[in-house]
């Protein structure tokens, strides 16, 4: 047992899947390639809300190769029903997108016919002959248009915080000597993950389907299409082992599962779908959001009323909800506030969580506010934050499992030097250069959800830790890697994971941050109840070693059982399962949040992120060229991947801050930078390095691995440092996202 | 060394087909294919090389980056007819023997240099690239010289690392959080 | 992608007979042919693969170096006599898309690139550029892209290019060839404005191949800069672009050189403006008044406004980089 990996909680493993990644073993959703599989093409609407009045598929047809052209006309028989088509994270009310079913046009890019063809190339070009004549209907995609039809669903979706108001925010804050009060505005965002969605139907032929998706969930998927398809649930086996990105579009299934799943069935043979760049543009995304803000204080700083109101883009057929206004009211000590949160539709695909959804957009554009009080306070900008400081949840008035955000902005700050930061704006310089200082609070949920995970030891000794969940880059294999490591004392190379198979026990999608909390439990739970029924086992064979001890007697470590008294007295686990006559043992169990707990208490992560700007004071050109960000997380299961996803996250608040922006023109209703080369998202050069910290939370409250997730909080804070960083570089306010050169000439 | 090689399809194309020689990771092909198919689909659809990733199709992205002849191309915007008579190499040439990891694989896995993995044989290959065509020597030439591959993770600061290790022949210590 | 029938001649003369035809492409590195071609925007029937021509080469030649057309970017941005005469040149190819396209994409396929409109590129919308006559989608629509000078009502795209900005300013001369024979054509001549055939990109006329691109023995090797500003530090298509270079003489400038990119159908080159710097000392305040000549007429169409005021200072400081001798970095971010 020389060189052996031992792992446990705070080791920095090297990630588990990584050899498979670097050497392109990796299998992602469009790498599975059965036999005689066709591929096909999406084709999609020109315009934005109408009707198909004609749709010549002749051309297409008579391609070589072409097999088949799936329209409204000639698609297969498929559930009618709005609620077979609700997938498990949809919106409670509405009615979702259902491709093919009808001559209805709702959005531009929405997906019109479905070319299946011998090959993608044939397919492709095949799309291109389709003859489609349309009937325009009124729309409207411009939702500075419908902010006056605003309204607040009767009926909110599932995971939604309600905002509660407290005291007379209105009447504080005109009371208040101190007075912002300003409007913001977010555009709209595409989540552009690397892959594109795909989906392989592979046509067993026996009646069962077995389908790779791009998905975070595949229990999600496996429920949503036997529904859809009106398939067996027993029959139908959904893989996802590897996703090459989704940041939330992974968590409903997108259209190219649901189409490739129609073409399988009509034509009964194995079909892939794969969407182009330009149709990952044609589904769900961060809706645009209006928000204002006006924060009322005393002289000191002191927040005495806050009034907080945001207006986000849904679309025609979903009440899409985000918990955008509740973030500030929630971290700032403040008497009175009062707040509102809306959603107005527009003729877009429905949008759907992106990145710390809600939060990212209404934390980063509150936070942008904080700095406007503390300039017309004239205090620093993290000053003003401590003077508001509460170690309670102020929203509810409730206390917290635990909240070092404190730590955060001390450590953080310390870290950056903020103490050498001279308040005034444009009074730091370089040359040519304006520098500019920035800070912003970050706050996100530290969410549970009831997850099964099973633990299989076999005669080997090696172990298996399964559960249906995916790994979409947060490094999840290597998350339940480590902890049964940590659990049964077994190394790494002992222990397999496996996730992304609806077959595996369930799993909730992976999102909202809370993989680590949920599956990380349920696997600990699962392979404690493993090592009792091996010491069970191990109890029972007479003469053995450890016959008849007590659990509290016993110590597992290096794959054995061992006598705390005297360690070299034990026995190794496959000896246990030899002498016990048994080729493996199993044990699954489900780990589920304590309601009445969660109720009682808030629990949130935090972060304090630092930010350094530069800004050429001629041209314009800003780039960012320093971040500290400190987060306080619970336990940190593993730093090495735990900084990657707050790097990740750093890198997402760069392009919100500074290039991303989905352009619509609002004449034809229609997103028109749909490409990487246009939609910009940060490269290398926009990167400078990331100061990751990590401060010190124990909390045993929040869940029992006292694990609060760190996917999200990355991003939220780190938009509004940077816009508050170019404001004390230029003396420039931008109070729209992104700040492009344009915005600070 | 391919996983499941897929046959022409059939009759679909062989009026079009054009022979094509091209080395392929070491092995020498002799391919019948119609002019549209590009590198790119060559390699995932017809070779089963799945390892090359397909981010945008359009050049815009640099998921698809292998090497031809050495150097650092756009898979996904090169027909492969064009490459008649190339040396391509992709990221399941990369590997040495008894598949060790290359040291730019390596320095990737120790630094943590991705997170979904989707652009990290693209990441590998480009930097390879780079490293052939010796321009970079700082940390911000091999940004700048990186900036044809994006990482939507946001893994770029630890790609830096791994890239800098192997470029000034070193193993360090990945970077951790305070 | 269209079927189309492929060929891959040897000699130029065996591809310019293939030449001609409305539905027939020459095919050099594909970065923007291909691209185009999956997008449905070009739609050939024949191409006609000319890698294999003997175009690739770096010549002297008396009047200067002979730059063949199919000479990487790559190669062209790195290769000594482009680095020592012309780094105004390596600069402006550094600064253009990524190293994997600049290993693929040639002299002559850059000259030849279309534009980045976004209505150019959607088939949904309508663009006289890639339909003429179907009318233009861009005008009162997303213009972020879009040109301030030269633009037409029937098009105001622009041109994309950084290398061709640089060999504006470097007065280079476009070599063409066809089945009739050779001419050479000045690199302010070969872009066109768009006029009321906005189709046409260039003044090469149907059948003639770009051989070369050859630039004057004049080097321009101190005071020159290619300044780029984009909406990104890298791997961006130039919002506004300038490549300045001059001699500077006893405090003296002379032979300005001034061209702008990202701002008109072409790489935007102003004579006037250059001859009202020419025999004066550098100073910001002359600067000014040349950006102010060279934007007199400029146009916003809205969102793109701001490139009026951005073009006038990207002037001035790329003035300024050029004569103090300090080009503007690709690699260090910090605007010089």
């Amino acid at each position: 047992m020389t060189n052996l990996t031992r792992a446990g909680f705070g080791t920095p493993l090297s990630r588990v899947d990584g050899p498979a990644k670097v050497t392109g073993q990796a299998q992602y959703a469009a790498e599975f390639q059965p036999e005689d599989m066709l591929h096909a093409h999406v084709h999609t609407a020109r315009i934005a809300k109408g009707k198909i009045t004609r749709i010549d598929v002749s051309r297409a047809l008579a391609v070589e190769g072409v097999v088949d052209v799936l329209t409204h006309e000639n698609r297969p028989k498929v559930a009618w029903f709005d609620l077979k088509y609700k997938d498990m994270t949809a919106p409670l009310r509405g009615s979702p997108f259902k491709a093919l079913y009808d001559e209805n046009v709702i959005f531009s890019g929405q997906p019109i016919a479905l070319v299946v063809a011998e090959t993608p190339e044939i397919a492709r070009y095949a799309s291109t002959l389709l003859d489609v004549d349309y009937k325009w209907a009124e729309f409207q995609t411009d939702l500075a248009q419908v902010l006056d039809q605003a309204f607040v669903p009767r009926i909110p979706r599932a995971g939604y915080h309600k905002p509660k108001s407290r005291g007379d925010g209105e009447q504080a804050f005109s009371d208040a000597p101190v007075q912002v009060s300003n409007r913001y505005h977010l555009s709209p965002e595409h989540h552009n993950p690397l892959e594109m969605f795909a989906s392989t139907v592979i046509w067993e032929g026996d009646g069962h389907v077995t389908i790779s998706d791009k998905t975070q969930g595949v229990k999600n998927s496996h429920w949503y299409i036997c529904n859809a398809m009106g398939w067996d649930r027993d029959k139908v086996r959904i893989l996802s082992p590897f996703v090459g990105g989704a940041f939330g579009s992974g968590l409903r299934p997108q259209y190219q599962l649901y189409l490739a799943a129609l073409a399988a069935k009509k034509l009964e043979r194995s079909v892939q779908v794969v969407m182009t760049r330009q149709e990952m543009f044609g589904h769900g995304y961060r809706p645009e959001c209006y928000q204002t803000v006006s924060l009322g204080a005393d002289r000191e700083g002191h927040l005495k009323g806050i009034v907080n109101s945001a207006v986000t883009a849904t679309s025609s057929i979903e009440n899409y909800m985000e918990t955008v206004v509740n973030w500030g009211s929630m971290v700032y000590r403040c008497p009175d506030a009062k707040l509102d949160y809306k959603i107005a539709k527009v003729d877009t695909a429905t949008p759907c969580d992106m990145r710390a959804p809600g939060g990212a957009t209404g934390m980063n554009l509150f936070e942008v506010a904080m700095d406007e009080l503390a300039y017309a306070c004239d205090i620093d900008p993290l000053e003003l934050r401590l003077r508001n400081y509460t170690d309670r949840e102020a929203m509810k008035d409730k206390p917290y499992t635990s909240k070092a955000l404190h730590d955060c902005y001390e450590r953080g700050a310390a870290k950056f030097g903020w103490d050498r930061r001279s308040h005034a704006p444009r009074s730091m310089r370089d040359g040519h250069e304006l520098i500019g200082w920035g800070m912003a609070t970050g706050i996100w949920e530290a969410m549970m959800a009831p997850t099964s995970a099973r633990a299989r030891l076999s005669a080997d000794g090696t172990l298996e830790v399964a559960t249906a969940t995916a790994d979409m880059g947060p490094g999840t294999y290597t998350m339940m890697t480590q902890i049964a490591a940590d659990t049964t004392g077994l190394p790494v190379e002992k222990i397999t994971a496996k996730l992304g198979d609806s077959d595996l026990p369930f799993s909730p999608v992976q999102g909202g941050s809370m993989t680590a909390a949920s599956a990380g439990t349920a696997v600990q739970k699962a392979c404690d109840a493993l090592l009792e029924e091996l010491l069970e086992a191990a109890r029972r064979i007479e003469d053995g070693p450890l016959a008849g001890v007590d659990l509290d007697e016993v110590g597992f470590g290096d794959g054995r059982i061992y006598l705390i008294d005297d360690t070299k007295i034990g026995m190794r686990f496959e000896e246990i399962l030899a002498a016990a006559e048994m080729d493996s043992l199993e044990a699954t169990e489900l780990a589920k949040p304590g309601i009445i707990n969660m109720m009682r208490k808030a629990r949130n992560t935090h972060s304090a992120v630092f930010v350094e700007v530069r800004v050429d004071e001629d041209v314009g050109m800003a780039r960012v060229t320093r971040v500290v960000n400190a987060v306080a997380a619970g336990r940190i299961i593993n730093p090495k991947t735990a900084r990657s996803q707050i790097l990740g996250g750093v890198v997402f608040g760069i392009g919100m801050a500074l290039e991303e922006e989905t352009l619509a023109d609002h004449r034809i209703g229609r997103w028109m930078n749909h490409n990487l080369a246009e939609y910009h998202v940060p490269v290398n050069a926009d990167v400078p390095d990331i100061d990751v910290l990590f401060v010190e939370e124990q909390d045993d409250e929040v869940n029992p691995i006292g694990v609060k997730g760190v996917g999200e909080i990355g991003v939220v804070g780190t938009a509004a440092a940077i816009a508050n960083a170019l404001f004390h570089a230029t003396g420039k306010r931008v109070r729209e996202l992104p700040i492009t050169i344009d915005k600070l000439l | 060394m391919f996983r499941h090689p897929q046959t022409t399809p059939k009759g679909v194309e062989t009026d079009d087909a054009i022979r094509v020689q091209l080395s392929v990771n070491g092995e020498p092909l002799d391919l019948d294919l119609p002019p549209w198919t590009s590198l790119l689909d060559l390699l995932r659809h017809r070779l089963a090389l799945t390892g090359t990733k397909k981010g945008c199709d359009h050049g815009q992205c640099g998921a698809c980056t292998v090497l031809v002849d050495g150097r650092r191309i756009n898979s996904c915007l090169k027909l492969a007819v064009s490459l008649d008579g190339a040396e391509v190499t992709t990221i399941e040439g990369m590997a040495g023997e008894g598949g060790a990891l290359h040291p730019l694989q390596d320095a990737f896995v120790r630094h943590d240099g991705f997170q979904c993995g989707y652009c990290t044989p693209g990441q590998i290959c480009s930097a390879q690239g780079l490293l052939n065509e010796g321009h970079a020597q700082s940390r911000e030439e091999i940004k700048e010289l990186m900036s044809g591959n994006i990482c939507r993770c946001g893994a770029y600061p630890n790609i830096l690392d791994a890239i800098e290790d192997v470029l000034n022949d070193r193993v360090s210590e990945p970077r951790m959080p305070e | 992608m269209r079927r189309f029938s492929y060929s891959r001649p040897t000699e130029v003369s065996e591809a310019l007979a293939e030449a001609g035809g409305e539905d027939v492409r020459f095919l050099a590195g594909g970065t923007n042919l291909v691209d185009l071609m999956k997008e449905n925007v070009e739609r050939p029937q024949h191409l006609v693969d000319i890698t294999r021509l003997p175009l690739d080469r770096i010549e002297e030649i008396q009047s200067g170096l002979k730059i063949g057309a199919l000479v990487l970017n790559s190669d062209l941005a790195h290769d000594p006599k482009v680095e020592n005469r012309y780094p105004l040149l390596s600069l402006a190819l550094l600064n253009g898309a990524s190293p994997q396209l600049r290993n693929s994409a040639t002299t002559g396929g850059n000259l030849l690139q279309r534009t980045r409109c976004y209505y150019f590129y959607d088939v949904a919308t309508a663009c006289n550029k890639r339909d003429p006559g179907a009318g233009c989608q861009a005008i009162g629509g997303l213009t972020r892209l879009h040109a301030i000078l030269g633009a037409s009502p029937h098009c105001i795209a622009t041109h994309p290019s950084d290398m061709c900005v640089a060999m504006a300013a470097l007065d280079a001369v476009v070599h063409v060839e066809s089945a009739t024979g050779t001419r050479t054509i000045p690199f302010e001549d070969f872009h066109r404005l768009p006029g009321d055939t906005p189709q046409r990109d260039t003044t090469l006329e149907p059948g003639e191949l770009v051989t070369a691109v050859e630039l004057p023995a004049t080097r321009f090797d101190r005071h020159y800069t290619y300044l780029k500003l984009r909406d990104r530090q890298s791997y961006a298509f130039a919002l506004v672009s300038v490549a300045a270079a001059m001699r500077l003489e006893d405090g003296v400038m002379t032979d300005v050189r001034l061209a702008l990119g990202g701002v008109a159908h072409k790489p935007w080159r102003d004579r006037d403006a250059e001859a009202l710097l020419s025999g004066k000392a550098p100073e910001r305040a002359l600067f000014s008044k040349a950006a102010e000549a060279i934007l007199a007429d400029a146009q916003g169409q809205g969102a793109n406004d701001f490139k009026i005021e951005l073009a006038r200072r990207a002037i001035v400081r790329g003035l300024d980089q050029a004569a103090r001798g300090t080009p503007q970095s690709v690699t260090d971010k910090r605007i010089a």
